[in-house]
């Protein structure tokens, strides 16, 4: 088989999910071994404008310039890749959007604000056509690696659809509603193997929502711990909130 | 002197995080314009925060960077911590420094052998030193990917931390944890030995430009990374709640990035500021390979920041080794372990308040302001990221160096110039991310 052209490009983000790759370790050698990298702007200087099999896309699209290079990378794509949070969902980035975008403009850089374009922050998919998704805040690895081997056979990946509490049981987790605290755990796709949870904390829902979440037990679990509506859906919002874009 | 003209243009500049770009305009001889554009797309995190709840924060704010995640989460922890008036426990403080070490080493070696190490060994990436440099690239790896895991040991992960939040830990490491992470340190010497030994034969350029270094200083006897007051090596101290005074934030219309200055006209942060004001509170490995690199303080020549982080790493290393040697003679307490801190079981007495984080991050100091209502909400943000306070310092450095190496091909000064960006180990995407070099010449 020919090994693929891969490229990595990243829009607005933290550049985690790519340094999740550089964190493989030797491991890495192992897949740099079986796909050709084009082009990795954070760890090479080699650039790149031809035809590519692959790109994977992080990053939210937060302005003009974003909109148009993203055409442009689909264009040259044979697949696309969405990956992480900001890119598959929009992620925290898309906390912005519960602003006036005047305003929060004017906040952060004041009277220049107005050298600082941006517009409400968006997913990739919300722009171009994506083939694969890989969600998480940061990627889970594992999760990646699959999705890079589905792409590389042009087989199709299906992102789990059921909620991170099935993980989250499998794992022996004491639940969080019983140490009196809320997470979204019960709305959220699973697939981090509960990873937030395992490590005492609470699911934040940073790879977005199950398509179908179950809304009747969610509105008793709401009920049985007395939890502000208000409180879930901020809480939501951390990562969701472009979902009102699609 | 012949009137030169130069006129490079190069979009993005390589190998750093973020996106950025270089203008230098030379018109006859004579420096037009030399400047570093930040042109990332701006994040508004500040203005993000206002309404989230303060115990949220930690987890937002450590998204404004990857790479240095951890030292947002302890950056926003502490100016959480001292809005709310509460005073982290000795355990607490321990680990903190602990994991403050674990993600210095990590971001360090990434830059020395990923970042830097191409252009001293004249090429473009570390792709072509896999062939030619096998087992530099797999020592690399290896010794990264050992940070990696004790991160995840401690905090369950080293991108975005998960158990680290305001009040102490949501999970506390176990005996044998604690074991596992001391094998993993301890087998990294010899790795750290070589990193030395390869660093004693790479050749820097010779630059010098004086400035002021500005980072943490303290009266006791530790190198201080986590606590301390403000101080710099034109002899300012002030406390970290005065910070606004030394950050001084502007911006210019170029740059996505604000910027910073004190004393003079800009100001360096970094590893390099933190040797020069700290040297004598190393550790002493650390020192004694210092001498061996021939890096004395106070050391003016930018480039030799990286050399500056390798000494940083044996430092982190040996006393990370230290900490976890003390954890296993000092059992820790496991019922400090707290339930996750959003505070819905009102754990943690609320109170309005201003809380300033100051922290050394791998890049130079961080400072994370909150002002919070009664409720715990925040209400204002500041975050002041290391490489906008070097960007200044940065071009300054650029203005000094361009002249000098006018002899030069243009293809040279440009790497010249890129190195020395890429010295500071900028990290764009803090301040909302990309680098790009232009150097025009009309
Ligand atoms: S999804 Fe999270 S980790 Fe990945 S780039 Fe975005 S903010 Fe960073
Ligand atoms: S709600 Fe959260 S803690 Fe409870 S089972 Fe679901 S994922 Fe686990
Ligand atoms: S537990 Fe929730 S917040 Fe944590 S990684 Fe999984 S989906 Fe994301």
């Amino acid at each position: 088989m020919k090994k693929p052209n891969v490229a990595f490009y990243d829009f607005a983000c933290c550049e985690g999910c790519q340094l999740q790759v550089a964190n493989m370790g030797e491991s890495l050698l192992d897949l740099l071994g079986s796909i050709n990298i084009v082009e990795w702007r954070e760890v090479m200087s080699e650039k790149w404008d031809m035809k590519l099999d692959i790109s994977i896309i992080e990053g939210s699209i937060t302005d003009k310039h974003a909109i148009s290079r993203l055409k442009r990378i689909r264009k040259r794509s044979k697949i696309v890749i969405a990956y992480g949070s900001c890119a598959t969902i929009g992620g925290v980035n898309g906390m912005k959007n519960s602003f006036d975008i005047e305003e929060i403009r004017k906040y952060v850089y004041g009277d220049s604000y107005q050298f600082f374009p941006t517009e409400p922050t968006r997913a990739i998919h919300q722009i171009v056509k994506v083939d694969y998704f890989v969600n998480g805040c940061p990627v889970y690895i594992p999760e990646f690696v699959t999705v890079l081997k589905a792409a590389m056979l042009n087989i199709p990946y299906y992102v789990p659809d059921y909620a991170v509490c099935v993980e989250c049981k499998m794992n022996e987790n004491v639940c969080m509603y019983e140490r009196g605290v809320t997470c979204l755990g019960p709305v959220t796709r699973a697939g981090c193997n509960s990873w937030c949870i395992n490590n005492g904390n609470i699911c934040y829902g940073c790879r977005g929502m199950v398509s179908n979440p179950n809304i009747k037990g969610s509105q008793e679990v709401i009920a049985k711990y007395g939890i502000s509506i208000d409180m879930i859906l901020k809480k939501m919002n951390m990562y969701n909130k472009c979902r009102e874009l699609d | 002197m012949e009137k030169k003209n130069i006129n490079i243009n190069v979009e993005y500049i390589t190998r750093v995080e973020g996106h950025g770009n270089i203008v230098i305009n030379m018109k006859d001889g004579s420096l037009d314009k030399c400047r570093l554009e930040i042109v990332e797309a701006p994040r508004f995190f500040e203005g993000m925060l206002r309404g989230r709840s303060v115990f949220e924060a930690q987890h937002i704010t450590s998204r404004i960077c990857g790479i240095c995640a951890c030292g947002h989460t302890l950056a926003s922890i502490q100016a959480a911590e001292d809005a709310l008036g509460i005073t982290p426990t000795e355990q607490t403080t321990k680990l903190r420094k602990l994991l403050l070490h674990y993600e210095i080493l990590d971001s360090h070696i990434l830059h020395i052998y990923v970042l830097t190490a191409p252009d001293l060994l004249g090429v473009k990436s570390f792709v072509p030193l896999i062939n030619s440099h096998n087992e530099v690239i797999r020592r690399a790896l290896r010794m990264k990917k050992t940070c990696n895991d004790v991160c995840d040991i401690l905090v369950g992960r080293h991108v975005h931390p998960i158990s680290a939040i305001v009040g102490g830990f949501t999970k506390l490491p176990r005996e044998k944890d604690i074991d596992k992470m001391l094998e993993m340190l301890k087998s990294m010497r010899p790795d750290m030995d070589a990193t030395l030994e390869l660093l004693q034969t790479l050749k820097f350029p010779e630059f010098e430009r004086d400035t002021e270094y500005i980072g943490l200083v303290s009266d006791d006897n530790e190198y201080p990374l986590l606590t301390g007051d403000i101080g710099s090596t034109d002899g300012i101290r002030i406390n970290k709640n005065e910070y606004l005074k030394m950050t001084n934030e502007f911006i210019v219309p170029y740059s996505t990035a604000k910027r910073s200055k004190l004393n003079r006209e800009s100001y360096a942060v970094g590893a390099l500021a933190r040797f020069n004001l700290n040297f004598n509170k190393l550790h002493p490995k650390a020192k004694e390979a210092a001498l061996s690199l021939q890096l004395k303080p106070k050391c003016i020549n930018p480039y030799l920041n990286t050399v500056a982080q390798l000494v940083e790493c044996i430092h982190c290393l040996e006393d990370a080794i230290s900490i976890l040697e003390d954890l296993k003679n000092n059992p820790l307490n496991y019922n400090e372990e707290i339930v996750v801190g959003l505070n819905e079981q009102k754990k943690i007495p609320l109170k309005s308040g201003n809380g300033v984080g100051a922290v050394e991050v791998p890049r130079g100091i961080l400072f994370h302001n909150y002002q919070i209502d009664e409720n715990g909400v925040i209400q204002n943000a500041n975050c002041v990221i290391p490489t906008n306070q070097n960007t200044g310092n940065i071009e300054y450095d650029m203005m000094k160096l361009v002249p000098e190496i006018l002899d030069k091909s243009e293809e040279e000064i440009r790497l010249a110039v890129e190195m020395l960006v890429r010295s500071y180990d900028p990290c764009i995407s803090c301040s909302a991310h990309l680098l790009n070099i232009t150097l025009l010449n009309k």
